[in-house]
């Protein structure tokens, strides 16, 4: 929208603000009004009652999972479908999704940081909770697979036991588990790191003396010294840096799971930028379903505003045209390999049991992103709230053609079978949705959803060498 | 303790603070200001030199985990293959110095910053509150050699300010 077109002829006050309001942020915002419109929404008494409508669904689903898992570790990881030769399947394919979905927000946070994209701003905050829900979601899958996660702890991780053992280095698996944990605990202090100056704010504005402790407490005494923020600054500089290597490392470790095999689908040098690219595109519908819900019921159109939407939508259609390009790729190769497998694989993909699935991620995100190159569709936030809920989709639907279709017809035909998901397996999916929500409806309702004080250095008051012309 | 409406005008008061001579003094405000650091005369932090050393410390000693479980501690002989294959230990190492660096970034600046702190004399000002939302602050502390109470309140008062308090200990 053009900021423009409130004023028919902008007086010379009206222009000079305009001309000094950077493009993210409507103009006539000052320290206090961000401040109160973004802590209002922590602060009110009154809860929406939306909110409480949301978080019933959130919590129904996340009670799905509570006895999914119960179920699972009394019974066993027999409950779910994947079984010889297809012995992984939902477990493996919603990990990828879900820790896909998270790299959008490091993206966001450290590489549009360093980048000094000013857009980023307002949307850092909950995009890397996001990170972290969808990291936590993701870390459930591989390790309740695992059957007795109490007992995989000498497997996954390097501690003295009392059998002598120690973990497999050499295994992708094991390069995994130090990939995802060390990205789960760097995102977990970069995002705390970000908060707590926003934690400062709500104890000095909160009312009830509760919330103040609270808040008082989590904000370890922050009071905004030169000195501090200077350190401050300068580590949050650092973590930028050190996520930028840290969240293209994550998928591509995560897809070595799968090149590092010998197996037909797999087994290729284009998996780790292609994954990494499928995972910021997922990653940046996931921001964008969640954005549209929460700048429209939360009134907060003016911090994330349509040039965000444009942005993120742009991003989307790149990284999107990167993960076709990683199709096409797939395809070319299996023809110029001349090998038999290769060949077999990718013709069972195409014409397979499966086919149906592997045509839909194609329309998806090798068709259907092609909209996004129009102004008309990226101005039409209904529409892209869908748009974005169908990549999830399509990105899902790669993963579970990546994994399923190389396995269920392997070397062998006599070992030839077929994937079916069992309702536990659909249980557990749905579950880590209910918990991703929960969590997400919980941060909006307690913590300040945008970064509070990254928002007061955009506004114009904030330059200091403006304002010094007398 | 004097309170500016802007951050133009704490820079301005910060200078000149500093050029009347008055060495041990803090500012506050609701942003980071670049400018302050060299108003206040501040000295470039440690913090980046710590997190160099954390990432060579985290590095080091996640290959040399490696090493120690495969070599040393479980030698595993597959084929006569080499023990320390080293290129199957990149991607762990790698993410060992992210976590030493990221580790050593995060609790080195509360530490330098002797954060979390429960108590401290500014938050006796009742304006102080706003330090956190619109208002920006200097403090020049008793224990500034040329700290004089009436004489120090005044000098403040030069900056236009919206306002001068005493800070309690």
């Amino acid at each position: 929208m053009d900021p423009q077109a409130h004023h028919t002829s902008p007086s010379p006050e009206t222009a000079a603000l305009l001309a000094r309001t950077p493009p993210v942020i409507t103009p006539g915002h000052t320290f206090d009004s961000v401040t109160d419109t973004i802590t209002h929404v922590v602060l009110t008494k009154r809860t929406p009652l939306g909110w409480f409508l949301g978080f019933f669904v959130a919590f129904v689903l996340l009670m799905v999972l509570n006895m999914t898992i119960g179920n699972l570790l009394l019974t066993g990881i027999g409950i779910w479908g994947n079984n010889v030769p297809v012995g992984w399947a939902f477990d493996i394919i919603n990990f990828v999704w879900w820790i896909g979905i998270g790299h959008a927000g490091t993206l966001i946070s450290a590489i549009l940081l360093l980048f000094r994209q000013q857009w980023r701003t307002s949307i850092n905050r909950f995009a890397e909770a996001m990170t972290l829900f969808a990291v936590a979601c993701a870390a459930m899958f591989p390790l309740l697979h695992t059957g007795r996660p109490w007992l995989a702890a000498y497997w996954l991780f390097p501690y003295p036991n009392v059998m002598g053992l120690w973990p497999q280095f050499r295994s992708p698996l094991i390069w995994d588990v130090f990939a995802v944990s060390t990205y789960g605990t760097v995102s977990a202090l970069f995002w705390f790191a970000g908060l707590v100056p926003d934690l400062a704010t709500l104890r000095d504005r909160a009312k009830s003396r509760l919330a103040q402790r609270l808040y008082g407490m989590l904000a370890l005494g922050w009071r905004g010294s030169a000195k501090h923020w200077q350190r401050y600054e300068t580590m949050y500089l650092l973590l930028a840096g050190i996520s930028t290597p840290l969240v293209l490392s994550v998928h591509s470790v995560v897809s070595f799971d799968f090149a590092v095999s010998v197996l037909p689908g797999w087994h290729a040098t284009i998996f780790p930028p292609y994954f990494v690219a499928g995972a910021i595109y997922s990653g940046f519908a996931m921001v964008m379903t969640l954005a549209i819900p929460l700048r429209t019921f939360y009134g907060l159109e003016d911090f994330i505003t349509m040039r965000h939407i444009h942005n993120m939508t742009k991003v989307m259609l790149v990284t999107g045209m990167i993960v076709a390009y990683g199709y096409a790729n797939e395809a070319f190769f299996a023809w110029y390999s001349s090998s038999p497998y290769e060949e077999f694989m990718m013709y069972n993909r195409m014409t397979g049991p499966y086919a149906v699935f592997y045509w839909s991620l194609i329309a998806i995100n090798a068709l259907m992103i092609q909209l996004f190159w129009f102004r008309s569709v990226r101005d039409n936030i209904p529409l892209l709230f869908i748009l974005s809920l169908l990549v999830n989709v399509g990105m899902w639907l790669e993963r579970f053609i990546i994994i399923v279709t190389s396995l269920h017809r392997d070397f062998l035909p006599s070992s030839w079978d077929m994937y079916a998901p069992t309702r536990w397996d659909f249980g557990m999916f749905v579950g880590t949705i209910g918990l991703f929500l929960a969590l997400f409806f919980l941060f909006i309702r307690f913590l300040p959803a945008i970064a509070i004080f990254e928002m007061r250095t955009i506004v114009p008051e904030a330059k200091v060498k403006a304002e010094q012309h007398g | 303790m004097a309170e500016f409406e802007t951050p133009a005008a704490l820079v301005e008061a910060a200078t000149k603070a500093r050029l009347a001579g008055y060495r041990k003094m803090d500012a506050y405000s609701p942003i980071p200001i670049e400018e302050l650091d060299e108003a206040l005369d501040l000295r470039r932090t440690r913090l980046p030199l710590l997190v160099l050393l954390g990432g060579i410390a985290g590095g080091i000693g996640g290959f040399m985990l490696q090493v120690w479980a495969s070599a040393v501690a479980y030698p595993m002989n597959v084929g006569g293959r080499p023990l320390i294959s080293w290129p199957q230990f990149v991607p762990v190492t790698f993410e060992t110095t992210v976590l030493g660096a990221a580790l050593t970034a995060f609790f080195g600046m509360w530490a330098l910053n002797k954060l979390p702190q429960p108590y401290h004399p500014v938050f006796n000002v009742d304006a102080f509150t706003r330090a956190s939302t619109d208002r920006f602050f200097l403090v020049i502390e008793t224990a500034d050699p040329r700290f004089e109470r009436s004489a120090t309140r005044k000098f403040l008062e030069t900056m236009h300010p919206v306002g001068v308090s005493d800070v309690e200990p």
